[in-house]
């Protein structure tokens, strides 16, 4: 099949990575502030307001869109801040901003009915019953599905609501359902829905036990490695356990979704766009990730198949899955 | 003087043979001083044929009782299955029904209704919106520390605010089923495994240490959540409503030391005994009140 290319949505987290983005083909990019308002509030990344300002006249230059996340979910109490991103975003001229919380959607319709609306992905909208909420109450443009459904799923949904949908299809992978996933704070106290982060690096630890090496979050072990057994990072959910006798990667192995062999048939499904996700990578990656699958997403347009993947040096653990989209995976 | 605490059972949130299900709820009709029960599948909809019966015989006795009967939906859904049983659960319940996925709130068309602990509601913005909506009660998510408990209460207005006061907490939900992956199977062909661990099944870390209980689709806490400590600072700040999630044990001794701890017949270091000695299979924990890890006990 042929057909208007999928539009390649790319993070940036930081105004080199929204470069690199924009120099390889990104489509549009996402970032946030610097703050908790955004589900990767790390050190040392994310946008001012004047770095979100050159960053918009930037990738304008290049016919490039910004989409703005304030994902995160206000504080009760002190909303104060999430107010301000969507106010600033606005003021700013972002593209859209990307939300998760009912209060906020309803704020930003409220106070900038014209400020495009995305529904995040922390918003867990898996079916379309909750799309259509969202679409008919706050006016939300696009909605940012799930890494929990499959693709016959996900043409139902867009065959059954009025929007736009927006897919993962590199990168890291949520096994649970996003925005509804406490692990993390009860490891640590510090979760994505209040704090932006998951499995956050000042919980980390690691020791070396007689020449094997065992890492913790908080006050769990996440993973013991054998000597010269390649370690990864504690993510929680990607951790090493024992259930029934037998210790396995219970949740999910390290491992990250590349879905660039799917695109055809998210094509097909009637998807808008397609999300990178590692707004915590360099721009090394950024620059290689979103120039494969700009040749990707243009092959696919013209009705040939995905360029060949030359990125599997850039997945977790140099592992791959397709996730969710097939249901074999479930 | 304001009106004493009430006490709500959470729905069951594990698979049990119907024949416990129709004992348990049968001991609680008779014998717990319990204001409201909730019934119905949270989970996993492939267990809803084997209870459908069980569970209209325990609302008629718990009905009968005196005891308020509220209908929970499930927590994540996904396909047109999950939502074609919701809204059948919508439509068939004429009293009140708990949400615990967004979209049953377009199904109740502004009737009034409970939301549940699985929703997102964190702040005072959501909170105002969802009553707007119906909302009557809302349950809050267990990860709020006592400062958002706190705003949350203070803007309630006529919303009822509730927690989750005992039991393993609720932490993740995910399109994959952990009880089939751990045993080697696939969800479609799960072979209902997860029927084995009536209070989870034990996730320890490779240290042996216990860590997470699996529940299906669904990963809780191996801890079980204690706030009777916090309950009457709790009630001071105008949570009304405390739920004790059910487990494997005597769910009725544990319903009688919160009944008499919210009507200062007894101590929290009483009640916190006999919890320790009804649901000896966990520690107890509170930390997210606390603003710390919700694993952690703060004494």
């Amino acid at each position: 099949m042929t057909g208007q290319p999928l539009e390649l949505v790319c993070p940036a987290g930081t105004p080199a990575a929204l470069r690199a983005a924009v120099d390889a083909g990104a489509d549009s990019v996402y970032l946030g502030f610097r703050d908790e308002t955004n589900a990767r509030n790390f050190p040392g990344l994310n946008f001012s307001r004047d770095e979100l300002a050159e960053g918009i006249a930037h990738a304008g230059r290049s016919g490039c869109k910004v989409l703005v996340a304030i994902n995160t979910y206000p504080r009760a109490g002190d909303s104060g801040p999430w107010r301000r991103a969507v106010d600033d975003a606005a003021r700013l001229g972002a593209w859209a901003v990307i939300l998760a919380d009912i209060g906020l959607l309803d704020y930003a319709a409220g106070r900038h009915p014209g400020l495009r609306r995305h529904l995040s992905v922390q918003a867990s909208a898996a079916n379309p019953e909750t799309i259509r909420f969202y679409h008919e109450e706050f006016g939300v443009k696009r909605v940012v599905l799930p890494r929990v459904l499959t693709i016959s799923e996900i043409a139902r949904i867009n065959g059954a609501v009025p929007l736009e949908t927006e897919v993962f299809a590199f990168g890291g992978l949520c096994v649970m359902a996003e925005g509804r996933c406490l692990l993390s704070s009860y490891a640590t106290g510090e979760s994505p829905n209040m704090n932006g982060v998951c499995s956050p690096a000042e919980h980390v630890r690691y020791e070396d036990r007689n020449g094997r090496l065992v890492s913790h979050l908080g006050r769990f072990a996440i993973n013991v490695f054998a000597a010269g057994e390649p370690a990864g990072y504690p993510t929680l959910c990607k951790g090493r356990f024992q259930a029934c006798n037998r210790d396995s990667y219970l949740f999910e192995e390290p491992t990250s979704l590349d879905a660039i062999r799917m695109l055809p048939a998210l094509m097909k499904a009637g998807v808008t766009a397609l999300k990178i996700e590692g707004r915590q990578r360099g721009k090394a990656y950024v620059a290689q990730v979103v120039g494969a699958f700009r040749k990707a997403v243009d092959a696919v347009a013209r009705g040939e198949d995905p360029a060949g993947n030359d990125l599997a040096a850039l997945t977790e653990g140099g592992r791959q899955t397709t996730g969710a989209y097939e249901k074999t995976w479930r | 003087m304001s009106e004493p605490a009430k006490l709500t059972l959470g729905p069951l949130l594990f698979n049990w043979p119907a024949e416990k299900v129709r004992a348990f709820y049968g001991q609680i009709a008779e014998r717990a001083p319990v204001d409201t029960v909730h019934l119905g599948e949270v989970v996993c909809p492939k267990r809803t044929p084997f209870l459908a019966e069980a569970l209209a015989e325990a609302a008629e006795t718990l009905t009968a009782a005196g005891i308020e009967v509220v209908w929970s939906t499930l927590g994540l859904i996904a396909d047109a299955k999950d939502v074609a049983a919701t809204e059948a659960l919508v439509e068939s319940t004429p009293g009140l029904v708990e949400i615990n996925d967004i979209s049953a709130l377009q199904m109740l068309r502004g009737r009034a209704h409970v939301v549940g602990p699985l929703v997102n509601v964190y702040n005072e913005g959501t909170l105002g919106w969802l009553a707007s909506r119906g909302a009557t009660r809302v349950c809050l998510p267990p990860e709020l520390p006592r400062d958002a408990l706190a705003a949350l209460a203070a803007a309630a207005g006529t919303v009822e605010l509730e927690v989750q006061a005992f039991g393993r907490m609720p932490l993740a939900l995910s399109a994959r089923c952990y009880h089939a992956r751990a045993h080697g199977l696939h969800k479609d062909g799960c072979r209902y495994v997860c029927d084995r661990d009536p209070d989870g099944m034990p996730v320890t870390t490779l240290d042996r240490q216990p860590f997470l209980a699996v529940n299906g689709i669904q990963t809780l806490s191996h801890a079980l959540l204690d706030l009777s400590a916090e309950a009457a600072d709790l009630f001071e700040l105008g949570i009304r409503r405390f739920r004790l999630s059910p487990h494997n044990t005597d769910m009725v001794a544990i319903a009688h030391v919160w009944r008499d701890l919210l009507d200062g017949r007894t101590e929290p270091a009483r009640t916190q005994r006999i919890i320790e000695a009804v649901a000896d299979f966990a520690p107890r924990a509170n930390g997210y009140y606390h603003g710390r890890p919700g694993a952690e006990l703060v004494a």
